[in-house]
């Protein structure tokens, strides 16, 4: 465990009295020890970020706190007192309000009826009262909420301005807010920060959930690290104003990975290189051939997920194109009419100038055109399936590997052995279930799957979602790999930051279309987020 | 959140491990435990029953076995086998598929109806082995043909196959009645039935069994030749796994749904006319076995495996052939042994449910289909 300060001793000169403390706060799920004897202490006006990778035990702790999950072991104090949060209305009742990472306003609804959903007291709604309790918050928080909107009709960073205030609409003291920036455009996280900095103000204790670094050395006043469960640092007040970013980045990274002094210094590097919003812009060679190119694709909407309306673009051999959005502005359907797993309604694909528009998955994929998708549980592997066989799963019934319908297991799984190797895939045996790999080693089973066999033109959808740092950086080497070596990457992720790094050229997606597309360099970010908020602004209008 | 959320380097419980042989073996024993100990415990569960009710459960079980197994009983019991297996062997294919057909009973009874009608002219004019095997075709073409419906619904419009099923399966079973009373109809004689077949299947050299079993056998073999080893069989397990991921890979669902229908849908058939052409000769309205019913729990016991189907097939051909006698001998109604199916299927249930928190070796189910189940029932976790 490393310690850079203990946060017990000298925290409360000059900050607030500590609202919420947790103490040895301990809870398993089956195979998984999700929080092991976590200590957090919450004060009056600070905002305190918990960071950590993802499964490092960050949802649990604030389902803990919300009253969704009762602890197996431990104290919660909560101005001194021994309290149980047993539910989450018990949590509502003890001021701690909770944002969570996706929207929970009912889309039909307008805002002020939403957040009288809360209010469920008495048998007549008392509009009058709620609105006045609307401007009020509203006014604290600085920001301008319409009442009547609908809230289908809000922007995400206004709907977030929403969930905060239903968060705080029956006075709430702990604010919660899980990765309130994931969904977020720079401007909007802009927004953020000026509201939180507001609520510190007032004296509320804002739990802020991140695992990106600099988001959390901007905007915390405190910073607690999660590992596997445990908390393995905290960086307390005093050391985030005295030290230079470099140093406690560099901090943040050794407590992060300290059981690997080693490789440090490299972590450091990756870390820093993730984070390090102007990429170095690659060069694609003026003349290349546009290797993918759709022409007016639309495909209609399937569930809650929006579909793509007359979407035109081309990708040049060498290039990585990204895709930018705000999540389920039509990114699914994108990737799946490339794929061919989405049939379209209008408009052709067109990949080495051949029409592709008719083509199945298994024919476009032996053309060369892959698709790693998002949902890597949900479809990428068949869980009760080896991992061997996982590796051929788009190739079902071909030879070699199949040979008059029966399946050559010696061929599979030599083939998949050497893909391992490849790929580096952690795995006990070819023969182990795909279930039980880790998330990063899932991700590169679907990679090894997509990324051998000559890929020629290959969609990432959200790439790295998830990963540890060191995952994320082979991916996106592989990613860079494939352009060097003459194929092309359409990379569609919601994480600028990473389109920023990798990418030549950003398109922008908003509400199914294209609203635009950027070359990558300085000031892109900007112009992306415009395009982000403004192609919304605009369709609106119209 | 399980295992596969845990990131970074170190495990966070370090498990080495285990040989891939040792990994085999222990899910073989999980599966042993899973599938034989709800039958141990339905026969204990029975026992207490029996002696709830002044009989002597030793003497009971002892009278099965000794109706069912020894001296020649056997080859009663092998007889009933041979539809049995059959629809256990159509039941595999459409399980592992994550589909439902519950329409087994109105494909088995009109496959049977047209046997019955048919067959009685067709034995005596061509030859014996090319009527069996146009009346064996028939049965499961008619099988196959009335499961068509629910699955071109469910291949182009998702309709709940389990409604649909059901619902053909009741028009199947009044259809056969009327084909029964009508032109099927024996004029020889006023009860609603068919002519008697003439002809039957010939025996297995040497014994009473009607090579009908041998038809089943090689039934159940292909079908899990093809489940485990083509193609096909793998499709059919991805769809039956995740049905989404299926999509994902290319694989033609619509297409494959409606085939795994038209295979069970046959091998139903299949059962039909070898009960009819081994066994009962004819065929009256009203008659209805509902082997499907029974058939059901062992098909999940054997955790759709379709070889390993055939020892609890056996079993529970025993059980049905003797017990028959040992409940009269004792004075019981034979619904008794419906009790002891139904409390098989009980203690599945909470194998099923203890396995789960023990860790007891793959389920029952398909991955999906215990989704489907579980779904309603699993309180939702905040990880």
């Amino acid at each position: 465990m490393w310690e850079i300060e203990t946060s017990t001793v000298n925290a409360r000169n000059d900050t607030g009295a500590p609202i919420v403390e947790l103490v040895g706060i301990t809870k398993s799920f089956p195979g998984v020890l999700a929080n092991d004897d976590v200590d957090l202490t919450l004060r009056r006006g600070e905002v305190h970020c918990l960071l950590g990778e993802n499964g490092a035990g960050k949802s649990t702790l604030i389902g803990i706190l919300s009253g969704l999950t009762r602890p197996d072991a431990g104290t919660i104090r909560i101005e001194g007192v021994e309290t149980a949060i047993s539910s989450p209305r018990r949590a509502l009742e003890l001021g701690i309000g909770t944002v969570h990472q996706h929207s929970t306003l009912i889309p039909a609804l307008s805002v002020l009826e939403n957040l009288m959903l809360g209010d469920g007291r008495g048998v007549r709604l008392d509009r009058a009262a709620a609105r006045r309790r609307l401007a009020e918050l509203a006014a604290q928080l600085g920001v301008e909420i319409d009442p009547d909107t609908r809230a289908a009709d809000l922007s995400l960073g206004h709907q977030q301005q929403v969930e905060i205030v239903k968060a705080l609409w029956r006075g709430s003291r702990v604010l919660i807010l899980d990765e309130p920036t994931s969904m977020l455009t720079p401007q909007g996280v802009a927004e953020l920060a000026k509201v939180l900095a507001r609520l510190k103000a007032q004296g509320q204790a804002v739990i802020f959930i991140t695992h990106k670094l600099h988001e959390a050395l901007s905007l915390g006043d405190e910073i607690s690290i999660l590992r596997q469960g445990r908390l393995v640092g905290t960086i307390v007040r005093e050391a985030l104003r005295s030290k230079s970013q470099e140093e406690l980045r560099a901090e943040i990274v050794r407590i992060m990975f300290g059981e690997e002094a080693r490789e440090v210094a490299d972590l450091a590097e990756l870390q820093e290189e993730l984070d390090n919003v102007e990429g170095t812009a690659r060069v694609v060679a003026a003349g290349a051939d546009t290797v993918l190119e759709l022409r007016g694709v639309s495909s209609p909407a399937e569930g809650s997920e929006l579909g793509v309306e007359d979407v035109s673009l081309g990708l040049r051999e060498g290039e990585i194109l990204g895709v930018a959005g705000v999540d389920g502005n039509g990114q699914r359907a994108l990737a799946e009419v490339i794929a061919g797993q989405r049939r379209v309604s209008a408009g052709d694909i067109v990949l080495y100038g051949g029409a592709v528009t008719r083509m199945n998955v298994a024919a476009r994929q032996k053309l060369g055109l892959r698709y790693v998708t998002d949902d890597r549980l949900g479809e990428g592997i068949v869980g009760s399936l080896p991992v061997g066989l996982n590796l051929f799963l788009k190739r079902v019934g071909e030879r070699p590997y199949w040979r008059n319908g029966r399946i050559q297991r010696a061929v599979v799984e030599g083939r998949a052995a050497e893909l391992v190797r490849e790929f580096d895939v952690r795995t006990p045996f070819v023969t182990t279930r795909a279930a039980t790999l880790s998330g990063g080693n899932i991700q590169k089973v679907l990679l090894a799957r997509e990324l051998s066999f000559h890929p020629k033109v290959v969609v990432f959808h959200k790439p790295t979602y998830g990963l540890d740092v060191r995952t994320t950086a082979t991916v996106r080497d592989l990613i860079r790999k494939l352009a060097d070596d003459g194929g092309a990457a359409l990379v569609i992720s919601t994480d600028l930051d990473e389109l920023l790094e990798i990418c030549d050229r950003i398109a922008v997606l908003s509400r199914g279309r294209l609203v635009g597309v950027v070359p990558n360099g300085p000031g892109a970010a900007e112009h992306v987020g415009e395009l982000m908020v403004g192609g919304r602004a605009g369709l609106e209008a119209a | 959140m399980s295992t596969e959320t845990v990131t970074g380097e170190t495990q966070l419980a370090q498990r080495r491990p285990r040989p891939a042989r040792t990994v085999r073996a222990g899910r073989v024993l999980d599966g042993l435990i899973r599938s034989v100990v709800p039958v141990v415990l339905a026969l204990g569960a029975g026992a207490i029953l029996l002696l709830a009710l002044g009989r002597h459960p030793l003497a009971f079980y002892g009278d099965i076995w000794t109706n069912g197994v020894e001296n020649s009983a056997w080859q009663d019991s092998a007889i009933r086998m041979a539809p049995f297996l059959l629809i256990a062997a159509g039941l595999t294919v459409i399980f592992r598929a994550n589909i439902w057909n519950l329409g087994y009973n109105g494909q088995f009874l009109l496959g049977a109806a047209l046997v019955s009608g048919y067959g009685p002219g067709l034995v005596n004019d061509i030859p014996l082995w090319a009527a069996m095997v146009v009346l064996f075709l028939l049965a499961g073409a008619v099988g196959a043909l009335w499961t068509l419906i629910p699955a071109v619904l469910k291949a182009r419009y998702g309709t709940n196959e389990i409604i649909t099923t059901l619902m053909m399966s009741f028009i199947g079973i009044d259809l056969a009645s009327i084909l029964i009373k009508g032109p099927f109809h024996d004029s020889t004689t006023p009860l609603p039935q068919t002519a008697v077949l003439t002809k039957m299947l010939p025996n297995i050299p040497g014994t009473r069994i009607h090579v009908g079993l041998l038809v089943a056998f090689a039934a159940v073999l292909v079908v899990h030749y093809v489940l485990t080893r083509t193609s096909w069989g793998l499709r059919l397990q991805i769809m039956g796994a995740n049905p989404r991921a299926a999509r994902h890979f290319g694989i033609d669902l619509p297409r494959l749904i409606v085939v795994a229908f038209l295979v069970s849908g046959f091998m139903v058939g299949l059962a039909a006319a070898a009960d009819i052409l081994g066994l009962q000769g004819y065929i009256r309205t009203g008659w209805n076995p509902a082997y499907g019913d029974t058939i059901i729990p062992f098909v999940f016991l054997a955790r759709l495996n379709a070889l390993a189907v055939v020892p609890f097939i056996a079993f529970f051909s025993v059980v049905s052939t003797g017990g028959d006698i040992a409940a009269a001998d004792a004075n019981l109604s034979t619904n008794f042994l419906l009790v002891l199916v139904g409390l098989i299927l009980i203690f599945m249930t909470v194998i099923e449910y203890l396995g789960r928190r023990r860790e007891l070796g793959a389920s029952y189910l398909t991955p999906g289909l215990r989704q489907a189940l579980r779904a309603p029932l699993v309180r939702r976790r905040s990880t």
